[in-house]
Parts: C-alpha cells; sequence; structure tokens
C-alpha cells in the first residue's frame, strides 16, 4: 500500500484558498466600493466628503480618545496585577488570575447587560443621578471591564518568562528596588505591554455593542459608524473601513509591532 | 593574621521546613580564593545567596569586615556575583550590561570653590568615566570592541565573560561565583579555571566560588570548604582535603579511595582486609575504624613481597595512569599505577604508612525518636514496623488482648509511648517492592567500602529520617526502595529526651 505523501506545497493549499476567498478579495471589494461612486465609476468623491464632514471627523477623534482612556486605564489596573501574581510565590496564584480571566468565558452581551442593569439601578439611588447621564463614563466603565482580560494575560505571561535572576542581579549590582523596576522589569515585560494594549486598544474602537447599550446610543464610535452606513451607503462605508484599517496599521507601526525581534521574545500583534 | 573579611557565625537556614544550613560557622580570609564544595542540595549555593543578600538567614550572623550585614540588602552590600546562567540583561547590549552597575553607583568628590574651601558632593558617574571603566573590563576579560554587540549573538564562553566583567566592574570586595563554568564545555571550562585563577592573582579580591566539581575546586582554591546536608565537613587547603579527609564523605567525594572497615591493633597499627598496617593515626586500640586508602598510594609488587596478595580482575586505561581493580579475599582494592597488569594476574600490594588515613566511623548505628501505636507496632521514619514492645520491660509478655503485662504483673497501655529505636547497620535489608517493608525511601548515598555499600536511605515523609546500612548488592542512587527491618533487630528502649540523635 502506497502512504500517501503531502508535500508542504500541497498543504498550503487550503490555507491558500481560505486567504484568498476571506482575506484578499474581501479587501479588494472593500477598496473598490471606497473609490467608486453609486454608479461603479471611480470617484474619490467618499475620500473628500469623508474628510470635510466634521461630524465623521470629530467620530473618528471620539472613538480614539475612548479607545486610548480605556487602554490606559486597563494598563493601570492590569500591570500591577500581571506583577504581583507573575512574581508571588502563592501557591493558588493560578486561582486569582483564574478569577480575573472568568468574567472572558460568559457571554459578552450578557455582561453589558448586567452591567446597564447595574447602572440603571445606581442612578435611581439619590444623589446617583449624575449616572443617567455620563454615557462616556458608563461606556469607558463597560469597557474597560470587557477589556482587562485581554490586557492582564499577556502581560502576567511575558513576565513569567523573564528570568528571576535578573531582578537578583540587578539588586547585586546596586540597583535599588524603584530602578531594578524602571530599568529591568517595565522593558522586559514590554512585549507583554505592546500586545495587550493592541488587543484593547483596536476593539475599543469598533465594538459599539457597549457604546450603544451603556451610553444609550448617545456615544457613536467608528465601528456604529461603518455598520450604520452598511445599510444605506456601502461606498461610505467602505471608505469609513478603509480609514479604520489605516489608523490601525500607523498605530502598531508606531508601536513597533512589526519588528520581528519582538516577535520571536514574546507574543505581539 | 590575615584579616576576616567574611565572617559566618552559626548562620542556619530554612526554606519552609526544610533546614537547609545547618548552623554553619566559617570565616573567610581577605584576598584569598575560597571554594564551597559539594554535591547538589548540600546547602553550597544557599550560603553563597546568603553571603550576597538574596536569602536572610533564619538566625545567625554574617559579618562582613567586622560588621553585620545580615540583613542587609543586596545592592547596598559591596559584594558582586556571576550568576550560574549568567543572568545577563537580554533588553541591553554588551556595554550597557557592564556599565549598569556604574551607572547605579553614587561616589562622594571633594572639589574646591572660589574661596578655597573644600566640599564634598554626591555624584553619579560620569560619562567618560564610565566609558572608561568598561573598556578596561572588557580588556581584562579579553572582549575588546564587543561594546555594541548584543547579549543574544554571544557564544556561552563571551556570555561568561561579560557576566565577569559586569560584576568586576563594580571593584567589589569580593567576588562571589556560582558554578560559573557549569555550562561551558570542558575544554572551555579548563581555559576559564586557568583565567579566573589569573584574574584573581591580578585583581587581588576575595573570590568566593560555589562548585559541584571536585577537580574544579583543588585546581583553584586556595581554601576548600567542604559542605554536605547543610553542614560543613571539613576546611582546609585542597593538599589538606585531598590527603587528611576528615571522613568518609570527603574521602569518597574528593578524588577516587577505597573505603574499608579496621579495627586499631596497637599504637599506630590498623588491621584491615585481614592484615596488619603500620599507619600514622593514633585510636585506641580495639576500635572500629573507616580506612581511606587512595588507589595510587597502593604500590604493586611480587606477590611475596607484598603485605596484600590479590588478583587483577579488571584493568582500565585512563590515559595517564591505569586504573587496576583487585580481588583480595572477599575485598576489591583499586589501584592507579602507570604500570600495567593483565587481568588473572596474580600481584602483591604495600601501602606506605602515611597511604592509609584513619577515621572515626560516622555512623555506628541507627537511632530514630518513635512512638509506640496501639497495636504493639513502633512508628518512626515515616513507617510503622512490628516490634517485639516486651523488651521495654524486662520479664514482661503480652496477655491475650495484646496488653503488656509487667514482671510483677502491673497492665501498661503502651499507646502513644515514646521510645528510643535503634537498628544495627547490618540489620536493615531493602527491597524494590514498596510494599514490602515498614517505610519507604530513597537512597541518597552509595559507598563502597571493599567487600561491600553503605547505603544511606532517606524516608520520604514529612520527617525524612536517614537510615544507614550495610549490604552486598548494587543499587542505584536515587531509588525508591522499601526498608525491611525484621522484629526481632528493633531495639526499643524507653525515650528519656525527646532529643534525636545519631
Amino acid at each position: 500500500m502506497k502512504i500517501p505523501h503531502f508535500s508542504r506545497k500541497t498543504l498550503c493549499i487550503p490555507y491558500a484558498v481560505f486567504l484568498i476567498f476571506f482575506v484578499i478579495i474581501p479587501m479588494l471589494v472593500i477598496v473598490f466600493y471606497a473609490f467608486t461612486d453609486k454608479n461603479m465609476h471611480i470617484s474619490l468623491g467618499n475620500f473628500i466628503r469623508f474628510f470635510s464632514d466634521p461630524t465623521k471627523l470629530s467620530t473618528i477623534v471620539y472613538s480614539l480618545v475612548i479607545a486610548l482612556i480605556t487602554t490606559v486605564i486597563c494598563l493601570l489596573i492590569a500591570y500591577p496585577v500581571a506583577y504581583i501574581l507573575a512574581r508571588s510565590k502563592m501557591k493558588r496564584k493560578f486561582v486569582i488570575l483564574l478569577l480575573f480571566v472568568l468574567p472572558m468565558w460568559i457571554n459578552f452581551v450578557l455582561r453589558v447587560n448586567a452591567l446597564r442593569e447595574l447602572f440603571n439601578l445606581l442612578s435611581s439611588l439619590q444623589g446617583m443621578d449624575w449616572l443617567a447621564s455620563s454615557n462616556y463614563f458608563k461606556t469607558v466603565f463597560g469597557m474597560v471591564y470587557d477589556f482587562l482580560p485581554f490586557m492582564i494575560l499577556p502581560i502576567y505571561t511575558t513576565m513569567l518568562k523573564i528570568d528571576p535572576s535578573l531582578y537578583e542581579a540587578s539588586r547585586d549590582l546596586g540597583a535599588g528596588a524603584a530602578t531594578t523596576f524602571l530599568r529591568i522589569t517595565v522593558p522586559l515585560s514590554m512585549p507583554g505591554i505592546m500586545s495587550g494594549v493592541t488587543m484593547v486598544f483596536l476593539p475599543s474602537m469598533t465594538n459599539y455593542v457597549v457604546s450603544d447599550m451603556l451610553g444609550n446610543a448617545k456615544v457613536t464610535i467608528i465601528g456604529k459608524f461603518i455598520y450604520e452606513y452598511f445599510g444605506t451607503d456601502w461606498h461610505m462605508g467602505s471608505m469609513v473601513a478603509l480609514v479604520l484599517l489605516v489608523v490601525v496599521f500607523v498605530s502598531t507601526w508606531l508601536t513597533g509591532g512589526f519588528s520581528s525581534e519582538e516577535n520571536v521574545r514574546g507574543a505581539n500583534l | 593574621m590575615a584579616e576576616h573579611i567574611i565572617e559566618l557565625q552559626n548562620v542556619t537556614k530554612y526554606y519552609d521546613d526544610n533546614l537547609v544550613i545547618d548552623n554553619v560557622s566559617f570565616y573567610v580570609n581577605k584576598g584569598e580564593f575560597i571554594t564551597f564544595l559539594g554535591p547538589s542540595g548540600c546547602g553550597k549555593t544557599t550560603t553563597l545567596r546568603m553571603i550576597a543578600g538574596f536569602d536572610l538567614p533564619s538566625s545567625g550572623k554574617i559579618l562582613l569586615n567586622g560588621k553585620d550585614i545580615s540583613l542587609l540588602p543586596p545592592n547596598k552590600r559591596p559584594v558582586n556575583t556571576v550568576f550560574q546562567r549568567y543572568a545577563l540583561f537580554p533588553h541591553l547590549n554588551v556595554f550597557e550590561n557592564i556599565a549598569f552597575g556604574l551607572k547605579c553607583k553614587k561616589v562622594r568628590n571633594t572639589y574646591e570653590n572660589a574661596d578655597g574651601k573644600s566640599y564634598t558632593k554626591t555624584e553619579r558617574l560620569s560619562k567618560k568615566e564610565i566609558g572608561e571603566k568598561v573598556k578596561k573590563a572588557l580588556a581584562l576579560v579579553d572582549l575588546e570592541g564587543f561594546e555594541k554587540r548584543s547579549i543574544s549573538t554571544l557564544s556561552g564562553g563571551q556570555q561568561q565573560r561579560v557576566a565577569i566583567a559586569r560584576a568586576i566592574v563594580n571593584e567589589p570586595e569580593i567576588l562571589l561565583l556560582d558554578e560559573p563554568l557549569g555550562a561551558l564545555d570542558l575544554k572551555m571550562r579548563k581555559e576559564m579555571q586557568l583565567e579566573l585563577k589569573a584574574m584573581h592573582k591580578r585583581l587581588g579580591i576575595t573570590f568566593i566560588y560555589v562548585t559541584h566539581d571536585q577537580e574544579e575546586a583543588l585546581t583553584m582554591s586556595d581554601t576548600i570548604v567542604v559542605m554536605a546536608d547543610g553542614v560543613v565537613q571539613q576546611i582546609g587547603t585542597p593538599t589538606k582535603i585531598y590527603n587528611e579527609p576528615a571522613n568518609t564523605f570527603v574521602a569518597d567525594f574528593i578524588g577516587e579511595s577505597n573505603i574499608l572497615t579496621g579495627t586499631v591493633v596497637g599504637e599506630k597499627r590498623v588491621k584491615f582486609c585481614g592484615k596488619a598496617f603500620d599507619c600514622l593515626d593514633l585510636f585506641e586500640r580495639n576500635e572500629m575504624v573507616d580506612v581511606v586508602v587512595r588507589p595510587e598510594d597502593i604500590v604493586m609488587c611480587p606477590p611475596e613481597e607484598g603485605t596484600l596478595v590479590g588478583d587483577v580482575i579488571s584493568v582500565v586505561f585512563k590515559g595517564i595512569h591505569y586504573e587496576i581493580t583487585a580481588q583480595v579475599g572477599k575485598y576489591e582494592l583499586v589501584i592507579n599505577s602507570t604500570e600495567s597488569r593483565s587481568v588473572g594476574e596474580r600481584i602483591g600490594m604495600k601501602i606506605a604508612p602515611d597511604g592509609i588515613h584513619l577515621m572515626k566511623p560516622k555512623y555506628t548505628t541507627n537511632v530514630f525518636v518513635g512512638t509506640i501505636t496501639k497495636r504493639n507496632t513502633v512508628k518512626f521514619a515515616d513507617g510503622e514496623f512490628a516490634c517485639d514492645v516486651t523488651q521495654l520491660y524486662p520479664g514482661s509478655h503480652l496477655d491475650a488482648e495484646e496488653y503488656l503485662i509487667t514482671e510483677t504483673g502491673e497492665k501498661i497501655d503502651l499507646t502513644d509511648t515514646k521510645v528510643r529505636v535503634e537498628v544495627g547497620l547490618d540489620d536493615i535489608e531493602i527491597s524494590d517492592d514498596q510494599g514490602a517493608g515498614g517505610t519507604t525511601g530513597r537512597i541518597i548515598s552509595i559507598i563502597y567500602k571493599g567487600d561491600h555499600y553503605r547505603l544511606i536511605v532517606r524516608t520520604e515523609g514529612e520527617e525524612e529520617e536517614d537510615f544507614v546500612f550495610s549490604t552486598d548488592d548494587l543499587w542505584n542512587e536515587d531509588d525508591l526502595v522499601s526498608v525491611i527491618i525484621p522484629k526481632e533487630k528493633i531495639k526499643l528502649s524507653l525515650a528519656q529526651t525527646e532529643e534525636k540523635k545519631r
């Protein structure tokens, strides 16, 4: 009996087909729609309309600001947690980590709904009525709540990989605890920070379910925009999606996510 | 008298509940090359870590130049460490790694102001000073021009050199080296040994070196501290440790040796292998002693001239010498000689008095503290053994309900009675069948004693007791075995104190 032999090339075919049909062709379709008008004529109309419309531009800026605030808060909460858990000799630290990550396994819509009910309940209390109208606050709160595990996990795993003797070496060479933290811990956990930031920043720009449900539909982020346009104007929707793609590409490039050396040392992108 | 740069006074260290360093005291002279030598888990690295400040002693004191530094954090101690796997910072290049300590350093400089008055300022080192020092350190380890290289592009030997440069650039009073050559290949290791020794001479600072490699310790050190089981076994010069080992552990660990059991038969005369020999050590007549004879101290001669006569059973070529094993009666002796012999040949052997070292045997019997349980069994060393409880009270016997009736007819419930349990060295057997005996443990030491093996089995439970005994069978270290003791061989006596003795 002849054993069927698959060369590496043959094994690549299914993936190539997948990539062509689900990545490359859709991309081309989006680019095509973005630069055509309703009569399918090539035009820069969408591009010009997008960048000359103050509401659209301000939405982009709003999205960026919300995503940025969410990312920073997530980082401020996650970093100490990851640091303490990774360095502690606690026997049950896995359980604590699990508790932080557990919400990830519960349906996303359910969690956001629960949070909305909680906010409704709180704002009905005396002196808490400001909460009812603080749509941005609630949106950011919900996003931090939802995306925190995505920040903790990568930072925690990178920190676990840091050889503890490096901390000892730093102390041995005369560095105090603070210097050791700034010059050893932070730089060596940078790959984890980067991948955490990417995993929180992007969804918080595009995930409009949180902003819709918690922000009383008053907070419009870029993802919502795309969704709405694809109901009426595919061409404009494609243009917005393309602009978002460029924003993401540029921010990833700026944070060094493409440098191959970082990918070797820790998970990134 | 030389200055004591480091002194340990009654230092004891527990990790959780495990005793890793047991009341260790010794000192290190300024400028010497001292090596902590011992098998893994003997506490040598822990001792080094306590001197560096990474671990704090549970009790006892560490003095540096006479001042107590036991609780000082590592960054405040004038010592630097070369780590086992180098611990170089992967995100910094060679220059930045070596400059790390210098950048943390603050120095007091004295200046004169306009009025001619001098004042001192605490400052960091300037960029220029750091650059010069790094350059000098790199030259010292033969890595000129490597400043910009990233750590991951260096070979093991080069990383080793960077690690040494990173430590010595800070001009520490003591350089600690934790098995620094362990990751290098043999040839590289030999080279680095000599280089380190030369570096020690050039720098003139104290080196404290940790290794499990006895040859490395003998080559490099001024003084060797032999450790085992958290206890210092012997401190001395390499020559002294090799020629006059303090006990069989040291004799067995440092170099090859024939370890035999002998009896003192007169003034400076000892009998072993059935023959009496002159020796240099004075012991009481009729005392049982451990006899250590180095393989190179046995001289072969024609059978009629030898004190001992035996047959060659194996010859192994070792490069510089032959390792010849001879059967003398029921004993096996190992001889190192530049002359070869053929297997089966009858040879005579002579040993000069200074080739025979006598030492008090470390173990003569096993003593444990145990508790009698309900079924008239005794519980000790993480196990339970059948025993004869009537030996506790002369003339007593057991009644039908298994209660002890003394000579006078008194009925005693022995449950929970503390007893001293004694088991002779020849009364213990071990078995692969884990259910066969009263307790199980791992073999932690095997020493060949000419015609039998001396084994130590350490139980795996909380008590971690050691059983020392003789056996004719060859076992492997780390084997999990069951310990069998015949009922009649367990000697019980009522415990006077709760103190554990061995």
